[in-house]
């Protein structure tokens, strides 16, 4: 891991996810897996936000409203897929109203799979996407 | 008569963890009316029967919802029993009733976690997630996972748990008792929390059975129904009281679900004292014909399962009612009227599951 120059805020929004992946994001803020240890706090306005941890695929409804938060959000910034429907659509990848994973809107570092991701995983995950946040304010 | 102007609240907004859109229109910073628009985690779920077996899609259903995703595996599985008309082993019913109290459980702390969270007291919503936190735990050592737990199947349960298994998690649950009692002085004497719930959201009974509420929001308007007294599973035999309240308010509905903690710690403990021994599932053979109906308790309220076969591995329907969906017509009643400011605590306490309610 590399050294954190900065405290990075995070920012969930829960795409289509089936609210087990949501529940888990949480559960890392919360005092047994604690993300705060790393200076992550988490954030509801995307205008304060590094990180965006989506969960669930996309459909067509919040179709705009991902595109709209991710181009809320100031550079750099990194997007983490939460949980297999995030990845690729997961168990509903065959649903009528499901697009496919969140990479169909919007770029995607980091993938983190899983259902649900378990928040060992999800922690892993943020902490890899701290490494490319590194490597984006760099260029 | 002030000005009026229409707030949008949501899809992505600092309290809710899943999207919900109300368009709030206001008159000062009284709410005269809230007007809900849902579809953001619509998937079309029902509609995958079409491509899927009946036993497959036991593991989409359990996906509807990953708060009360055993509970929605169980309602498919008694309806599809009941098309079979098989009756299964004890011991699974006993299982079952054990795994769903657990599920409110750890329900109904997230709730009271994210209550506290939503008027602003932190300390109390990381004391609320840490105890979840030990009955994921359990669940993780009996099922082998933490959300989505997969042990259902059509005739019986898939895992087993053991005597000393089961004596640990009573004796987890005892200890967890205690602490949960320490909170709940906070919960409902500390005077903080009070002034943010008391009278606030009133939802008189004439309005809760217009409206159709279900779940803890109608018991909190002192309407006694609790579809567990229906006996499925092994409820039947077991001895609990439906717990109400008559103040109809935030605060009665805080109350009603911190009550039904104990309540089901008492099941649980009922449930493990009575557990006979014996098979963990029975075969069932062949392709499902017939229709069925099939109505669950779960944290937020009544689930109703329809399940319509045809003979085929395929089903023609399975239809799901959750409780969320009827509680948007109550939450629009008590949303009228209320301080702007009381918006999120008031969304909050109907214990929104929005996954459910769009599927």
């Amino acid at each position: 891991m590399a050294k954190i120059s900065k405290s990075p805020w995070l920012l969930h929004y829960d795409g289509s996810s089936c609210n087990g992946c949501d529940i888990e994001v949480l559960a890392c803020l919360t005092p047994v897996y604690d993300v705060e240890r790393f200076g992550i706090i988490n954030t509801g306005d995307p205008k304060h936000a590094d990180i965006l941890l989506i969960t669930g695929g996309i459909n067509t409804q919040n179709k705009q409203v991902v595109e709209q938060i991710y181009s809320q959000m100031p550079n750099p910034k990194v997007v983490v897929a939460v949980g297999i429907c995030a990845c690729n659509g997961g168990v509903f990848k065959d649903c009528y109203n499901i697009l496919g994973g969140a990479d169909k809107v919007i770029p995607v570092d980091v993938y983190v799979p899983g259902c649900a991701a378990r928040p060992e995983s999800i922690i892993d995950g943020v902490v890899k996407a701290l490494d490319i946040l590194e490597k984006k304010r760099e260029v | 008569m002030g000005k009026r102007s229409v707030v949008p609240f949501g899809p992505q907004h600092p309290v809710l963890p899943e999207p919900i859109h109300l368009d709030l229109v206001l008159e000062d910073e009284k709410v005269i009316e809230a007007i809900p628009s849902i579809g953001y985690i619509h998937r079309g779920l029902e509609k995958l029967i079409e491509k899927r077996d009946f036993n497959d899609y036991l593991y989409v259903i359990e996906r509807i919802c990953g708060i009360c995703s055993y509970m929605h595996g169980m309602g498919y599985c008694e309806a599809l029993e009941r098309i079979f008309d098989v009756e299964i082993p004890d011991r699974a019913k006993y299982l079952r009733t054990i795994w769903c109290e657990m599920s409110r459980v750890h329900s109904h702390l997230l709730w009271l976690g994210l209550l506290a969270d939503a008027f602003g007291f932190e300390a109390l919503f990381y004391q609320c997630w840490r105890m979840r936190e030990k009955v994921l735990d359990m669940f993780e050592a009996s099922t082998g996972g933490r959300v989505i737990f997969s042990v259902n199947k059509i005739g019986g349960v898939l895992k087993d748990m053991d005597k000393d298994m089961l004596a640990s998690f009573v004796k987890e649950f005892d200890a967890m008792e205690d602490e949960i009692k320490k909170l709940c002085d906070v919960f409902l004497t500390d005077y903080t929390v009070e002034s943010r719930l008391r009278k606030v959201g009133i939802l008189t009974k004439e309005d809760a059975v217009a409206t159709g509420a279900v779940g803890p929001m109608m018991r909190a308007s002192g309407i006694e129904i609790d579809t567990r007294k229906t006996g499925y599973a092994a409820y039947s035999n077991i001895d609990f009281k439906i717990i109400t309240s008559n103040d109809c308010d935030s605060y009665a509905r805080c109350e009603v679900r911190i009550k039904e903690l104990f309540q089901s710690f008492d099941i649980i403990r009922q449930a493990v004292a009575q557990i006979p021994d014996g098979d963990l599932s029975i075969a069932v053979k062949g392709n499902p014909n017939g229709e069925a109906f099939m109505r669950v308790e779960q944290p937020r309220g009544e689930a109703i399962y329809y399940v319509k076969a045809n003979g085929t591995k395929n089903l023609d329907r399975a239809r799901v009612r959750t409780p969320t969906f009827t509680n948007l017509t109550p939450l629009v009643k008590i949303l009228q009227g209320c301080d702007y400011a009381d918006v999120p605590i008031l969304i909050l306490t109907i214990d929104p599951c929005v996954s459910c309610t769009e599927r």
